[in-house]
């Protein structure tokens, strides 16, 4: 039996069943990593005798008759989530070295559910990007076509999820930094409620909209990992203190009667046509399993990228101010204490230091009201189109990226280009709503395609259940 | 919108970063044809509208005072590029004159 081959939840029941061990399943994901990744290039880190060593740890609870949802299922974590005596770079050369002194909240979670961490996966610095090309230590590639990106910022998760190099994964989406890479890489990945995960002990990047997200090969997988991360932390104070629901017991592949809303904004010109044929296909599926589809409007789709473009440099130009190489990281001494800190800063790379210049002009004094404060308000109606169309539907469905998965280099040097491919995703961000990728078929050239399910406020049970009933039904 | 050389510079300056003759050319067109592209926000009328900061917004969020256990001061200073009697050691700040 390969077990690599294994679903999270098959592994699962593999592991309850006695058919295998957690050190076996984990000695198989760690030897897949060292043959695979060379070429994937998913992990900045792998910690392979930590590893095993939770993988016994894990064995010997089962032995003793425990059982916990994750008990010994080997996981990946994005590198830019802390962990204990663990480096954590966010993909960044001014992190190179830091070791988290504390997990994050989410890595407590799943280690609480007895999940075994594989390693770190790489990342567009400070999770800016949608390719992993701006990661400082190198570029993630493609599984289906390694000339290609494999999407980002949490590109490294989805490869190595698609790839059998973990069972589960987290990232983290901003703006579209989960789903993105999911569709690029045909795995399922959701971003929850802005609330449902606590962000403490995730690096910062831009406050009001990252949220920490997971991915699985399944849907069922997917949800066993959100199932064991979610939840309330008294320690990030936007966190959400409301009860966890069942969320795997809620796949049951029943929508008959589901009003699923398909907005017109989403099928613009300049989308791929196989794109939209295969979202189209799946919009089709989903009326065939007795769902409702009806017509709606976004109507301020169109500004949600200038809004966020916006807003989240002006977030990220505050939180990135930490990086000064005085507690932490690395330190670049010049003439004096102001200008030791601008060569430290110069660590940055190119991206990180574009969005810190927009932000930091969009709060600058005489331009504040004109820019950020504008996009403050935009952000209202971006906010209020959702609330309105969840008053006619239950969930929303529209393709994950305009394309499949783009050249390494094709646009790397075009940032307005780069933001476009986030334009589905990140209006999701800016609003009270939750989204998730499934894949919806290939194109002509074999490359994966994500269908995004957009649900409401802390409705992530419903979107999960209507991706996993058109997962069970998939042609 | 276009933004002048000083712009960038000054900028660079306020988010205390030292960037290279190439860099200041690059973000100058860069940035302006972002900003360009921002003003379609202008096409939206906002009179009236009041500001989104948070998607789900929650207020006066509060824990009781106690005080618990913190970090251990070696996990603390463990990552600081130079310390010494349990400080962060940095360049003076402070003329001594």
């Amino acid at each position: 039996m390969d077990l690599t081959t294994l679903t999270l939840t098959q592994l699962r029941q593999a592991l309850r069943s006695g058919a295998t061990t957690s050190v076996a399943a984990t000695q198989a994901v760690l030897d897949h990593i060292v043959a695979r990744d060379n070429d994937i290039q998913s992990f900045l880190t792998i910690t392979d005798e930590m590893a095993l060593e939770q993988a016994q740890q894990a064995d010997q609870r089962r032995a003793n008759g425990e059982d916990s949802p994750l008990l010994g299922i080997p996981v990946a974590v994005k590198d830019i989530i802390c962990t204990q005596g663990v480096e954590t770079t966010a993909g960044s050369k001014i992190l190179e070295g830091f070791v988290p002194p504390y997990d994050a909240f989410v890595v407590r979670q799943l280690k609480a559910a007895g999940a075994v961490i594989l390693g770190k996966t790489n990342t567009d610095e400070f999770a800016m990007g949608s390719s992993t090309e701006n990661s400082a230590f190198f570029t993630t590639r493609n599984p289906y076509d390694q000339t290609r990106v494999a999407g980002g910022s949490s590109g490294g998760s989805a490869a190595a999820v698609a790839t059998g190099m973990a069972y589960g994964a987290l990232g983290t989406d901003t703006g579209g930094s989960v789903r993105q890479p999911a569709s690029f890489c045909g795995v399922v990945g959701l971003r929850p409620t802005y609330g449902r995960m606590s962000r403490w002990g995730v690096v910062a990047f831009a406050s009001t909209l990252d949220q920490v997200g997971t991915f699985g090969r399944t849907v069922a997988d997917c949800t066993a990992v959100f199932q064991a991360a979610a939840g309330y932390d008294p320690m990030d104070s936007t966190s959400l203190n409301v009860p966890v629901p069942d969320f795997e017991a809620a796949l049951t592949g029943d929508i008959r009667g589901l009003r699923v809303g398909v907005p017109q904004e989403y099928f613009i010109e300049g989308i791929d046509k196989e794109v939209e044929t295969a979202v189209r296909n799946a919009i089709a599926k989903l009326a065939e399993l007795g769902a409702e589809i009806v017509e709606i409007s976004l109507p301020h789709t169109a500004y949600a990228l200038p809004v966020y473009y916006l807003i989240a440099p002006a977030e990220a130009s505050a939180n990135l101010a930490r990086y000064d190489g005085i507690r932490f990281g690395p330190r670049v001494e010049g003439a004096d204490m102001i200008d030791s800190v601008k060569k430290t800063r110069a660590l940055f790379g190119p991206e990180v230091k574009r969005r810190i210049m927009l932000g930091t002009y969009a709060l600058s004094a005489g331009y504040y009201e004109a820019y950020y404060g504008r996009a403050l308000k935009a952000r209202t109606l971006i906010k209020q189109d959702f609330l309105n169309a969840f008053e006619k539907v239950d969930v929303i469905a529209t393709p994950t990226s305009p394309t499949t998965a783009f050249k390494i280099g094709a646009i790397v040097d075009d940032p307005l280009q780069m933001y476009l491919q986030d334009i589905f995703t990140l209006p999701v961000n800016l609003s009270a709503s939750c989204g998730l990728s499934v894949p919806c078929g290939f194109d002509s050239q074999s490359l994966p395609i994500g269908l995004q399910l957009i649900g409401n406020t802390l409705q992530e049970a419903v979107i999960l259940n209507v991706a996993f009933a058109f997962e069970q039904n998939r042609d | 919108m276009s933004l002048t050389r000083g712009d960038v510079e000054k900028i660079a300056h306020l988010a205390r970063l030292e960037l290279t003759e190439a860099e200041v050319a690059l973000y100058q067109s860069q940035l302006s044809a972002i900003l360009d592209y921002a003003t379609r926000l202008n096409e939206l009328n906002l009179e009236g509208i009041s500001p989104t900061a948070h998607a789900v917004t929650q207020q006066n969020v509060w824990r009781e005072d106690v005080a618990e256990p913190s970090l251990p001061m070696d996990a603390v200073l463990f990552n600081a590029p130079k310390q010494a009697n349990n400080q962060f050691v940095v360049q003076a700040v402070l003329d001594e004159g």
